[in-house]
């Protein structure tokens, strides 16, 4: 049999098509899934911030109940060791959370005082720059998120984070957990992790779990891009501080003395 | 051809050795059961239909999980416009909650497939 070059050409198309013709079809025609959508509790804010009133804080003495909440809606396993502690929100001592405004005649019992530290969530965080899996990014709401399926434990983030937000496990953290909320996932071992300003709750439209759960009320959650929240208002009255603002990273986390 | 008998003989029990681990399974019977997934419940309906859930769950959990984790929607509208939250805890394992060995292992194992979903995402044991 003759066969020239146009024949082959259409030959070998034919061919071709016949080879994937199906297999393209069968990706094409997969019905779409359908779209998911919010639902109408959903705490909705453009900017969501905090503001921590140290000295309605400093009213109780030796007081854990956001930490403890907060540790255990969480899942937050306790080790027991500072070398593989797990931190969402924690206490350090006045003179650590804020070493440049160490004045020198200071009230000596403000320096040992504890100060509540949680994740800054900075409007210019360092830590996602450094993700090289984008496991960790800024939402359109300001909230610092983590992908924890997405995340490879290259610890990035921590070296970049001037907060020490950021704590990884080392571990498996299931058996350090005392009682599993079946409701939040848990950690692996090789994973980070920090506060992620409970979106969890805010979708459902409930305020992060330490702000319910401080007594004092001294933890005050709201929208900073609305002239009338809460935050806004303390923010508009009184003079607040940051930690480590002079970095540029703008933490959405106000202090109030 | 040289060696015939040699190079026969040679292929022979290179595709026997080859071969080996269906003959394996098969005399064993270690592939010739059907998988059978155990459902324990009242609902009649899953949140899709039953092919699409067995050809497709895969698919769907990876949806909920971007959803839920990246854009921070947990609402799911089914194809027959019912509502469910997009959790695995806690939709999926309302259903599905009679021990992974019973529904979700009977066919991953089958399949040589693994997934490490429950290192993290935990539900009550023994419900």
């Amino acid at each position: 049999m003759e066969i020239d070059r146009r024949g082959l050409l259409k030959a070998a198309g034919l061919s071709l098509l016949g080879l994937v013709g199906g297999s393209v079809w069968y990706v094409i025609s997969r019905a779409k899934l359908p779209e998911p959508s919010p639902t109408p509790k959903t705490l909705v804010g453009k900017k969501w911030g905090m503001v921590i009133d140290l000295k309605k804080c400093w009213g109780t003495d030796g007081c854990t109940d956001c930490i403890d909440v907060c540790h255990r809606v969480h899942n937050v396993p306790r080790f027991g060791n500072p070398k593989d502690e797990i931190k969402w929100i924690w206490t350090v001592p006045y003179e650590k959370a804020f070493p440049e405004h160490q004045l020198e005649f200071i009230e000596e019992d403000v320096r040992a005082r504890p100060v509540p530290v949680l994740c800054n969530q900075c409007d210019n965080p360092p830590c996602i720059k450094y993700c090289p899996t984008k496991a960790t990014w800024r939402r359109e709401d300001g909230v610092v998120m983590m992908d924890y399926h997405r995340c490879i434990g290259c610890r990035y983030c921590m070296a970049g984070c001037p907060y020490g937000s950021r704590s990884f496990n080392w571990k498996n953290p299931r058996p350090f957990i005392k009682k599993i909320n079946f409701d939040f996932p848990t950690r692996t071992k090789g994973v980070v992790e920090k506060c992620n300003f409970c979106q969890e709750r805010l979708i459902q439209g409930l305020l992060p779990a330490c702000v319910e759960a401080c007594k004092e009320r001294a933890l005050i959650f709201g929208d900073l891009n609305d002239p009338d929240s809460d935050v806004r208002r303390i923010l508009r009255s009184r003079h607040t501080i940051q930690r480590h603002s002079e970095l540029g990273t703008k933490p959405k986390v106000f202090y109030v003395l | 051809m040289y060696d015939s008998g040699k190079v026969m003989a040679g292929l022979v029990i290179f595709g026997c050795l080859v071969t080996s681990p269906i003959w394996y399974n098969a005399l064993t019977g270690k592939s010739g059961y059907i998988p059978k997934p155990k459902i324990v419940t009242d609902k009649k309906q899953c949140i899709e239909p039953k092919e699409y859930i067995r050809t497709r769950h895969k698919d769907l959990l990876k949806d909920w999980r971007e959803s839920v984790v990246r854009k921070g929607i947990r609402t799911y509208t089914g194809s027959d416009k019912k509502r469910y939250t997009m959790s695995l805890t806690r939709t999926c394992m309302n259903c599905h909650s009679n021990k992974l060995d019973e529904f979700c292992l009977q066919c991953h194992n089958y399949m040589g497939v693994t997934n490490n979903c429950w290192d993290c995402h935990a539900y009550p044991k023994g419900t």
